[in-house]
């Protein structure tokens, strides 16, 4: 069983009104921002479940909004963020699907573009209490809290990537906490996640970037 | 290594090494949290000056919800009791004041601390918060309460569980208020198995309670339910604080709170499917949205 902290009791520091509605989302937003690159030109929400019936009255669009602009769950500035976003240019939009049921109650896919172009697309759950997962990155299924300082590595699904993962990691002196690999199917797009308690230095991207076989490497810090 | 798996583990902590209950769970979030003294200390701080913030805010400039369904309730009761009208006496008084304040606060997206959820966040700060004003306690030792509150809500989470929609109100506004409770009964100087007796008081006196939100909302009935945690929480630790023995110990009754909670329909768990939700005006104020 993990560690429960007195301060997941006493806490999270949020701004209302739901720890799962509000600060939750904006707990999955504030991650899905941590790991991409190059500067949000537009992000689409969709909205299942729960969320798509009940996000008004919860704030979910306001904190999802925020958490994509790097807004913590105690932001006060959430409450504003609609007009913060578009003072900084950002396009948003929120979409709600009541027809999709096979997903967990409150589920959000976040889609983001970058100025240069590039994209990418998360799902997560929030889970309640303020707790969240990541369950898809680019619709390839995943686990990934971000409770851990974590290395995410997009790959080609071919032998010898894990070996040059570890090896990166170990001459760095990162002690590997958890390591799970996802891949979408047999020979095609596959994601590494490593999660270390180790700080992890920036180096590490382009040392692991040299190998033919990986596509990109995010390097997400838990702080 | 300063653990515990339930009550009985925690009172045995105490009695061994002659402790109170807020310093054996601050030992034990030094020790597995890995984190030093000075810095639980400074976090829990901030806890206290949220709860400060979010419990008083209102009563000088009420908010109204996103929802509509609340806004200004705290101000009122503070009056009343200002007036010399209240018939709940000093404590109540300005518990439930406080209390129903850091619901209007959450409920317009303000900043709370969760204890143990944004629902029930009112009931921790309401109790300790009026001992403070009545009974002039001090900052650092309101800190100590909330470690204790912190231990017995951790025995929640744990063994049980704190959600509405998995246990119903009884498990949100319930455990915030035994909480509460143990909590005030150290503020009061009384013992760690009085404070578990309290906590235990206050389970057995809320189980069964439905998670019914109108319009799904952290707003209707859940202020007013904020404000009775806070009652319950007084009268437990009263109980306690006289020498008063429980039978059934905490674990047990956590225990009992979850299996009732589990055995709550689906519709009275934070659906808004039954109970207030499903009243007439609760239909009517869906159809409105």
């Amino acid at each position: 069983m993990s560690f429960i902290s007195v301060f997941d009791v006493l806490g999270p520091n949020m701004v209302g009104p739901s720890s799962s509605h509000t600060a939750g989302a904006c707990a999955i937003a504030y991650l899905a921002q941590k790991m991409k690159s190059g500067n949000l030109k537009r992000v689409e929400f969709t909205l299942y479940g729960s969320f798509a019936k009940t996000y008004h009255g919860h704030g979910t669009d306001r904190a999802l909004l925020g958490g994509i602009m790097g807004f913590t769950t105690d932001d006060i500035r959430i409450r504003d963020s609609q007009q913060i976003a578009r003072e900084r240019g950002l396009d948003f939009e929120f979409i709600v699907d009541t027809a999709e049921s096979d997903v967990h109650p409150n589920t959000v896919d976040i889609r983001m573009i970058s100025d240069d172009g590039s994209e990418m697309t998360v799902r997560g759950e929030s889970l309640g209490g303020g707790k969240m997962r990541l369950t898809q990155i680019d619709h390839v299924s995943v686990d990934f809290t971000g409770e851990y300082n974590a290395v995410i590595v997009i790959q080609r699904d071919r032998p010898g990537v894990a070996a040059h993962i570890t090896r990166v990691l170990s001459e760095h002196g990162v002690n590997i906490a958890f390591m799970r690999i996802f891949r979408e199917s047999k020979g095609e797009k596959a994601y590494t996640i490593v999660e270390s308690d180790n700080q992890l230095p920036e180096e590490i991207k382009n040392q692991l970037l040299n190998n033919p076989n990986v596509e990109n490497v995010m390097i997400v810090h838990n702080q | 290594m300063t653990d515990f798996k339930n009550a009985s583990e925690l009172l045995e902590l105490c009695d061994r090494n002659q402790q109170t209950i807020s310093r054996v769970m601050r030992q034990r979030e030094c020790e597995l949290g890995e984190t030093g003294m000075e810095e639980i200390q400074s976090r829990m701080a901030q806890v206290l000056h949220i709860m400060k913030e979010s419990a008083s805010a209102p009563l000088k400039s009420p908010v109204k919800s996103m929802g509509g369904l609340i806004g200004g309730q705290a101000e009122k009761l503070d009056r009343l009791y200002g007036e010399g009208k209240s018939i709940c006496g000093a404590a109540l008084s300005t518990g439930i004041a406080c209390a129903m304040a850091v619901l209007e606060v959450n409920a317009s997206m303000g900043i709370i601390v969760a204890a143990p959820t944004a629902g029930s966040a009112g009931v921790v700060p309401g109790v300790l918060l009026s001992l403070q004003k009545h009974r002039r306690i001090s900052d650092e030792k309101l800190i100590d309460g909330l470690f204790n509150a912190g231990a017995i809500g951790y025995l929640a989470m744990r063994n049980a569980t704190v959600a509405g929609a998995v246990g119903g109100c009884q498990a949100e506004v319930g455990v915030a208020a035994a909480m509460a409770a143990s909590a005030a009964v150290e503020l009061m100087d009384g013992t760690p198995r009085q404070s578990l007796d309290a906590a235990s008081t206050v389970l057995m006196n809320m189980l069964g309670l439905v998670c019914d939100p109108v319009g799904g909302l952290v707003e209707y009935p859940c202020q007013n339910r904020n404000a009775s945690g806070v009652a319950n929480a007084l009268v437990a630790a009263d109980i306690a604080l006289s020498g008063i023995r429980q039978w059934i110990p905490f674990d047990e009754m956590l225990s009992a709170m979850y299996q009732v909670g589990r055995r709550i329909p689906y519709e009275l768990r934070e659906t808004a499917l039954g109970g207030c939700a499903a009243t007439a005006f609760g239909c009517g104020f869906c159809g409105k949205k």
